[in-house]
């Protein structure tokens, strides 16, 4: 299965990631509105790990289930953790010179959404989104 | 460092986004536009994000300050071109743009402006004559 690692390091690399997404995802014959999605939610995710996390990486897997495909993204930093994981999903939650709606709002435009992270040693969160 | 150009028309600047922008650059045109709305005694601030595939909060955020910066130096933004799986995206993401006025395309954009900047110099004559 196809699986590939990018660095998150700067803000060219917060670029490329959602670059590579979007090419991903059409290979993958996403429709439009699903490119989309899944391209702003990875802009936001690479974005926390940048700002917020000191930089990091993300893994995009094509993932399988019976016959339908999607995509797993996993963005992993080893930066200061959330202290408060439910507080940090809210909306209007900001920390940093945002809207507060990086991690609700990619949340929304996503199938699954999963978030781990432990003060002082990272967060990792992972998305799938299903063709 | 890269710049996004920003024309002049008239009274009004006229700004057209075809490239993915970074974060930096996304501020940059911030300061930029404000600048040229101040030196030029700007009525109107179009700006053509047609070619963009995506708005994420930060972009989103960049364009609700432009419009109201440019609102505080007595200019209009409209903001043109939005692609329908963007605007969906946008949205669903939580941003919906309040305050921000928008039209289909540059031409109707103009007109847009061309209208609302006759009806604040007659709003200024009317005013005028009060006194």
């Amino acid at each position: 299965m196809k699986s590939e690692t990018f660095s998150i390091a700067t803000a060219s690399d917060v670029v490329r990631v959602r670059q590579v997404v979007r090419v991903w995802a059409s290979e993958l014959k996403f429709n439009i509105v699903d490119q989309t999605k899944l391209v702003t939610a990875t802009s936001e995710l690479a974005r926390n790990t940048l700002q917020h996390g000191g930089g990091g990486v993300m893994k995009a897997t094509v993932v399988e289930n019976g016959l339908r495909k999607g995509i797993q993204l996993t963005f992993e930093d080893h930066g200061p953790g959330i202290q408060n994981i439910e507080l940090a999903m809210r909306d209007g939650f900001t920390t940093a010179n945002g809207m507060g709606l990086g991690l609700s709002g990619s949340k929304r435009l996503v199938n699954q959404f999963d978030i781990k992270s432990e003060a002082g040693r990272g967060t990792t969160v992972t998305i799938t989104r299903w063709k | 460092m890269d710049r996004i150009p920003i024309l002049k028309l008239g009274e009004c600047l006229l700004v057209t986004i075809q490239v993915d922008m970074h974060d930096e650059l996304a501020l940059s045109l911030q300061e930029d536009l404000t600048d040229q709305i101040a030196r030029h005694a700007s009525k109107g601030v179009l700006i053509d994000i047609s070619s963009l595939e995506i708005v994420d909060s930060f972009i989103g955020r960049m364009l609700a300050n432009i419009a109201a910066m440019s609102r505080v130096l007595d200019a209009q933004t409209v903001l043109t071109g939005m692609q329908p799986a963007v605007a969906i995206t946008l949205v669903e993401l939580g941003m919906s743009l309040p305050g921000i006025k928008t039209a289909l395309n540059v031409e109707r954009g103009m007109e847009l402006l061309k209208a609302y900047i006759e009806r604040d110099s007659e709003l200024e004559e009317a005013s005028g004559l009060e006194e």
